[in-house]
């Protein structure tokens, strides 16, 4: 599943990060490093700060300390050029946040031509392929109220691959979703892993984790408590919290049995 | 209303409900229409006739009252507008702004100029500046004139307005704008500003419709002939003729505006109403 490439350093590297809010510590001192090509799924109970630290990642959150690297820049560094290094990380949100005014084909080329400086034609030709890989080709003059949640996830992903990202960030994804509606987008997501983008996706999703990550990372109280691949985190987690935060997410009814192992997958 | 259900309910003091609510409906009805034969019989028909519809007089209006007057009108409101726009857009991004001296300038240019009367800005404009700056000339005219009083009170409601919009926008918007790379500058032009009007378009619709009734205080800004808007045209023939009928035609002017333009906000609002659901 791994399909590392002669990585000379990693894609994403955070060193040392905490981010506090006012009073509240969210993150406490987070270490992290995703290698090029690598797929990391981030999970963890609600406030645990797995999307503040995703946001830090593109600085959407600024860190209280620390550093974060991508691609071997520096965004925590005062003088990066933060729109440049920006234009490298594509960003998928829970609330999709298309923009309602444009239709879909002037969301995925507006940003192009604005940012990138790119002409009309290659912007609609990027546009259009896009929205074939994310199979919404016949939605290229709807606008985002007309489609469905799945629909708008994945013309927003589409609009973030437009940009020509290396990588790109995952936050709840499908969380807004109804259930039925989950599928598609996961698909989208699949494919894309398996072209060998880099990926952090925050999730909920475990079956996803457990077939598409390389790596899993359980992050409770602002820390990262466990960290490795999908069969150690999720299948044979060694630590207390991962097993009682995974008994709950995968039986909820279960929530109190602590010795209870989630069953083995595929 | 019906005797049906009257035996139904235990009765009180004699009335159901629906029977007191059509007494006091019933008596609303009687004394509109006394207040009306009232007035038909003791108003001076021939007077009323006299003053207000002299056919002869409102013809003699046509057609300057319209290729002057309510152009002229028009004029001033729309340049009010425009300059009112801008101006407003500038303070509210003041407003907005995370640098404390342009966020307190803006706040006090809108304290002050919400709470001083439009009068009081044209008599200021027609004859506090050009004693207190002998020489100076305000650019255009006295279509400069106007366009910048109207303009200075439009901006101050405006700018409220406009800055209500922006935050309206949702943060996801800007965020979403961000992480595509756009700065902060290009994110508002390009992403919010453009969802903020759609907003705010039906309140700003109602500005024009303020500022096209406050363009009648071009009267105390002392204009030419040709300049002149409705509400002086009105005034002078009123008084030139010793008769009310050009006030009465100058009035059904701005309604031929202001009516279709309240109509025009309605149907926005009840369309963005619409949209919300």
């Amino acid at each position: 599943m791994t399909e590392t490439p002669h990585a000379a350093g990693p894609e994403i590297e955070v060193r040392g990060l905490y981010k506090s809010f006012g009073d509240n510590e969210v993150l406490k001192g987070i270490d992290l490093e995703i290698r090029r090509g690598e797929v990391v799924c981030v999970i963890g109970p609600s406030g645990s700060g797995k999307s503040t630290l995703l946001r830090c990642v593109n600085l959407l959150e600024e860190p209280t300390k620390g550093q974060v690297f991508v691609g071997g820049t520096e965004l925590t560094d005062p003088d990066v050029d933060i729109d440049a290094v920006r234009r490298r990380i594509g960003m998928v949100f829970q609330q999709f946040n298309l923009f309602p005014h444009l239709t879909v084909t002037d969301n995925l080329t507006l940003p192009q031509r604005r940012v990138l400086r790119r002409g009309k034609t290659e912007a609609a030709k990027v546009a259009a392929e896009n929205l074939s890989r994310v199979g919404l080709s016949e939605k290229a003059d709807a606008y985002p109220a007309s489609l469905s949640g799945g629909q708008q996830q994945r013309v927003a992903i589409a609009r973030a691959l437009s940009m020509g990202p290396e990588v790109m960030l995952f936050d709840e994804p499908t969380s807004a979703l109804d259930p039925e509606l989950v599928g598609d987008v996961l698909a989208v997501m699949r494919m894309l892993a398996d072209e060998g983008m880099t990926m952090m996706v925050v999730t909920h999703e475990m079956t996803f984790a457990r077939e598409v990550a390389d790596r899993v990372v359980f992050m409770d109280g602002g820390v990262i408590v466990e960290d490795g691949t999908p069969a150690q985190v999720i299948t044979a987690p060694t630590n207390a919290r991962t097993r009682h935060f995974l008994s709950r997410l995968l039986d909820p009814a279960m929530a109190e049995v602590e010795e209870e192992t989630p069953e083995q997958p595929r | 209303m019906t005797g049906t259900d009257v035996q139904l309910q235990p009765r009180k003091k004699g009335m159901t409900r629906s029977q007191k609510r059509g007494l006091s409906r019933g008596a609303q009805y009687v004394l509109f229409v006394a207040a009306v034969v009232v007035f038909a019989l003791t108003a001076d028909w021939g007077r009323l006739k006299n003053q207000f519809a002299q056919w002869d007089i409102a013809k003699q209006m046509f057609p300057d009252v319209i290729t002057m007057a309510l152009k002229n009108t028009v004029l001033y409101t729309l340049s009010g507008f425009v300059v009112g726009l801008a101006l407003g857009m500038l303070i509210a991004l003041m407003r907005l702004s995370s640098v404390g001296p342009y966020r307190w300038v803006a706040g006090i240019y809108i304290e002050i100029f919400r709470g001083l009367p439009a009068l009081l800005i044209f008599i200021f404009i027609g004859v506090a500046v050009p004693l207190a700056f002998p020489g100076t000339e305000i650019v255009g005219g006295t279509y400069g004139k106007v366009a910048l009083a109207l303009g200075l009170v439009a901006a101050a409601y405006m700018a409220e307005t406009i800055r209500a919009g922006i935050q309206a926008v949702p943060k996801g918007q800007l965020e979403a704008a961000r992480s595509l790379g756009f700065s902060p500058a290009r994110a508002m032009i390009s992403i919010v500003i453009p969802q903020a009007f759609r907003i705010i378009l039906p309140p700003l619709t109602n500005e024009l419709v303020l500022l096209f009734k406050d363009s009648s205080l071009v009267l105390f800004l002392g204009v030419t002939l040709e300049e002149r808007e409705l509400s002086k045209y009105g005034r002078d023939l009123a008084s030139q003729t010793a008769n009310s009928t050009p006030i009465l035609v100058a009035g059904l002017c701005y309604l031929l505006v202001t009516i279709p333009l309240g109509f025009v906000v309605r149907r926005m609002e009840a369309k963005a109403q619409e949209a919300v659901k």
